[in-house]
């Protein structure tokens, strides 16, 4: 992010950057403003960027793998690529070329809204303005085609050759402030800490090893994802110990995934708020807040950061780590680490990229960014420089997917859903806070000025919204900042949830669902008198 | 090293390198020069003349603010001329507008309070006009009072050119002159985003915080370095406490150019943190009993826990458990539930929200 304004031209799609990274957003508008940086915004929504890019293009919702592709389409013809970096540093041409033929600017329009005129004016500007950078979010990858989407980012930055220096790559912007941390340290259900596969033998004895667990003890398959442990519920999942999460919030098809949690045998929540999960669990365990314990984060820049403790936790909370060792202990495992330093230094050890990276160093530095093997080693803020990690990039040929529900006659809007500026995921911080409650304290329906004129609703109108997963009552917000035949609503909101409209559909390879589309109605509330 | 230069303030000799203003070198050597218009994140202005330093050999003083240090220099921060024109500005300032420091919200961290300190200023020379401009507190998170604001303009170039909100700036004229949001609308009704930066680099009492009014003077509260909770931008935030309370967040300033939020917040990182104190807080175990979850102590829950884990285990499998750890804890954390899983309980069946 330090990079923005060495980019010469910047690409924003799927991430409302000045409400969901609004410190970033403010960045970008400076490299915009006066480093003269160009700016490319892709979103069906006037979001605050859009103002100041230099091309806004709207798009279809569920249609982001057709104007990528159709970009570099565009610029593969008019040969814009960069044949030097495609020879040296990459693979798979012949078959990825062969799969733009496809996505013709005409095909592309017909798709994705987005005229051929305006997709030839952006492909020409990002390829021929210099150091290109995409930015992204979860309007990317919350699809039912997501790591397409996410595979023709990296496409087009590998035709370009932007990879490798300051101000160019594909870099998501992560909206949550450990979730890099979270995968780093393997909370995913293929790899241990620092990416080393469980399904590699060698890994798994390492771990064993240092844990002092026998071999044949770990488990050798990749595990559930969040999502298809809900879904299964009851069937192969028994029972769930859930950390600082709230699945009934944050899931899909809410009225389901309800449904799917009752069916455990035993739930274990560990929070700082009895959350809408906490409320159904069999127990509930406090848990220290951010500012109430010390250790490291790291950001979406993969910079890891040293946190003090500020505050006790309130009455008997606990750390969520001593907790942990507490119930390890119970279990049988008499060494299990206890304290923040223990940890560490088995982090440090087993994890390569993080070995460098001391408490010491931390506390005196703002930072250090992972690869950082040792502790002379400066950190990495660039990567991918010399060569991929695995080796050649793959230009991977995508076949247009479209989205899992399309708008019908029942169901004519598309959805899509975010966040607001003031409120946060599932609301259990933001929405006890004075200040962001009293500036926004409802959820809002943002809805077009000739959508709503059609449905006979007016701004500030209580409304229902309606998909074939169930239905809502929220307030509406008629603008003329959302395309026609979209609308959008935020998911902070449990009196007005999103989420009991969205659609369960998952990616086949990231299982992350599709919520930025799906169909729904919108009713104006007769009351009857 | 050319880029070496060696220059003497007050009769100290001092060796820096090229490129750094005459205040820059200053500040660093703990001299103390005043400095009213010029922030560190927001620039010089050349407004408040309050930073003028005597060079030897010119005739005129010089702001330090915009004064490039060479090599050679000598300089003298408080000749009887500075501490004069030092105490008029002082003086100009306390007889334009209300500052009374009793219960100012800034008292004791107050730019222009500690001008009047050093410069020895008891009672004002100049006759003082009384509060003549309400109070706006139409907004959430900030209250303005125009009574107190010395025009320095930090606050419009923050908010213009940091945080990029472009909400303020000034309006009317001469005498009139004050700081707007927006075309001079209450800030609670503008398109301010309440970010709060206009306050964080005000000098003085006109820009404060509505959250941590009456709760204690500056003295009295506790500063800790923690990186902000919410997106994954990594803010570093300097978090204000008292009596185990959250008090208020600036963006962490010491180092602010290597920060991943260079000393900037957003709104929820400045006004976000109060449902720490909030008395809803789960503090003591639960566990379901009949339908109902009731108190129960440490001991108890973490037995039920560790046997009922067990037992679907030797049922079932070890895969019949899954373990969602969290992208708001810690690295060590996430480490601790991830070595518990896979380790202790034996199972891949670990995520977190990073798709949701």
């Amino acid at each position: 992010m330090q990079e923005a304004d060495k980019s010469n031209v910047i690409l924003i799609t799927g991430t409302n950057t000045t409400w969901n990274h609004p410190v970033f957003g403010g960045m970008i508008k400076k490299a915009v403003k006066e480093k003269g940086v160009k700016l490319i915004v892709v979103d069906p929504r006037d979001i605050g960027l859009a103002k100041l890019a230099d091309i806004h293009m709207k798009q279809n919702p569920g249609s982001d793998n057709a104007w990528l592709m159709g970009l570099q389409h565009i610029i593969v013809k008019n040969d814009w690529h960069n044949k030097e970096f495609i020879k040296e540093r990459t693979e798979g041409w012949d078959d990825y070329v062969k799969s733009l033929e496809f996505y013709t600017p005409e095909k592309v329009e017909e798709i994705s809204g987005i005229s051929k005129e305006q997709l030839f004016e952006a492909a020409k500007l990002y390829a021929t303005a210099g150091r290109g950078a995409i930015f992204y979010a979860m309007g990317i990858t919350q699809h039912s085609h997501g790591v397409d989407n996410v595979m023709a980012c990296s496409n087009l930055q590998m035709i370009l050759g932007n990879y490798g220096v300051e101000g160019t790559g594909v870099n998501p912007l992560r909206g949550q402030n450990n979730v890099q941390g979270a995968c780093d340290m393997g909370g995913l259900p293929n790899v241990f800490s620092g990416y080393q596969p469980v399904a590699n033998e060698d890994a798994r004895k390492k771990f064993a090893d240092a844990w002092g667990c026998k071999l044949e003890d770990m488990d050798d398959k990749v595990g559930q994802t969040v999502t298809t442990m809900v879904q299964n519920a009851g069937a192969s999942i028994k029972g769930l110990y859930i950390v600082g999460e709230n699945p009934m919030m944050s899931d899909p098809n809410q009225t389901h995934a309800k449904h799917q949690m009752e069916k455990l045998d035993f739930i274990v929540v560990q929070d700082i708020f009895l959350t809408e999960t906490a409320q159904i669990a069999d127990v509930v365990l406090p848990a220290a807040a951010f500012a109430e314990k010390y250790g490291t984060i790291s950001n979406t820049e993969r910079r890891v950061q040293y946190t003090n403790k500020a505050l006790n936790p309130p009455g008997d909370a606990k750390h969520d780590h001593v907790i942990v060792a507490e119930i390890a202990k119970r279990m049988g495992c008499k060494d299990f680490p206890e304290t923040v330093e223990a940890l560490w230094a088995e982090i440090r050890k087993l994890t390569p990229s993080y070995a460098g990276i001391s408490h010491e160093r931390l506390q005196k530095l703002p930072g250090l960014r992972w690869p950082c093997p040792t502790e002379e080693h400066p950190g990495t803020p660039v990567l991918h420089g010399g060569k991929f990690s695995r080796g050649l990039g793959l230009l991977k040929a995508i076949e247009y997917k479209p989205s899992a529900e399309y708008p019908s006659k029942e169901y004519p809007l598309v959805l899509t859903t975010g966040r607001l500026l003031q409120h946060y995921h599932t609301g259990s911080m933001t929405r006890r806070s004075k200040v962001l409650e009293g500036i926004m304290p409802s959820g809002m329906i943002e809805i077009n000025v000739n959508d709503a004129a059609k449905l006979n609703i007016k701004d500030g109108e209580r409304v229902k919204v309606s998909s074939p997963r169930g239905s809502i009552e929220i307030t509406a917000l008629v603008t003329k900042k959302i395309k026609e035949g979209i609308v959008f609503i935020p998911f902070h909101f449990a009196e007005s949830a999103a989420n009991i409209l969205t659609n369960d559909a998952l990616d086949p390879v990231a299982k992350i669902p599709e919520y930025k589309v799906c169909s729904c109605k919108v009713e104006k509330i007769v009351k009857n008198l | 090293m050319e880029n070496k230069i060696s220059l003497t303030i007050d009769g100290k000799k001092i060796e820096t390198v090229k490129g750094k203003t005459v205040l820059e070198v200053a500040r660093e050597n703990n001299f103390y020069i005043p400095t009213l218009c010029y922030h560190a994140r927001t620039g010089k202005a050349g407004k408040c003349r309050a930073c003028l330093v005597q060079v030897e050999g010119l005739m005129a003083l010089k702001e330090s603010c915009a004064l490039p240090a060479n090599d050679g220099m000598v300089i003298n921060t408080n000749t009887p001329a500075i501490l004069d024109l030092r105490k008029m500005i002082v003086e100009m300032h306390l007889s334009n507008g209300e500052h009374n420091c009793i219960s100012c919200e800034r008292n004791g961290n107050c730019e222009l309070q500690d001008m009047a300190y050093h410069c020895g200023i008891e009672r004002p020379h100049f006759p003082i006009e009384h509060a003549t401009m309400a109070l706006d507190e139409s907004s959430e998170g900030i209250i303005r009072n125009p009574n107190k604001c010395i025009q320095c303009g930090r606050c419009v170039r923050a908010c213009n050119h940091n945080v990029m909100h472009e909400v303020l700036d000034f309006g009317w004229r001469s005498g009139d002159m004050r700081v707007i949001c927006d075309d001079d609308k209450p800030m609670g009704e503008s398109s301010c985003v309440q970010c709060g930066e206009c306050a964080q680099v005000c000098p003085v009492g006109a820009l404060t915080f509505k959250n941590a009014k009456g709760i204690g003077q500056h003295w009295t509260l506790d500063k800790t370095k923690v990186i902000c909770t919410y997106c994954g931008v990594g803010c570093s935030i300097d978090m204000y406490t008292k009596d185990n309370k959250y008090v208020y967040s600036l963006g962490t300033e010491e180092n602010w150019e290597q920060q991943t939020n260079k000393g900037m917040l957003c709104v929820k990182g400045r006004f976000g943190f109060d449902f720490l104190n909030r008395e809803d807080r789960l503090k003591t175990p639960l566990i379901r009993k009949n339908g109902k979850l009731e108190e129960a102590s440490w001991d108890e829950a973490l037995d039920l826990v560790a046997s009922k884990f067990s037992d679907i285990k030797a049922k079932h499998g070890a895969g019949a458990l899954g373990f969602f750890t969290s992208a708001r804890v810690t690295n060590e954390e996430n480490y601790s539930v991830m070595r518990f899983a896979r380790g202790v309980v034996g199972t891949n069946n670990i995520d977190h929200c990073a798709r949701l």
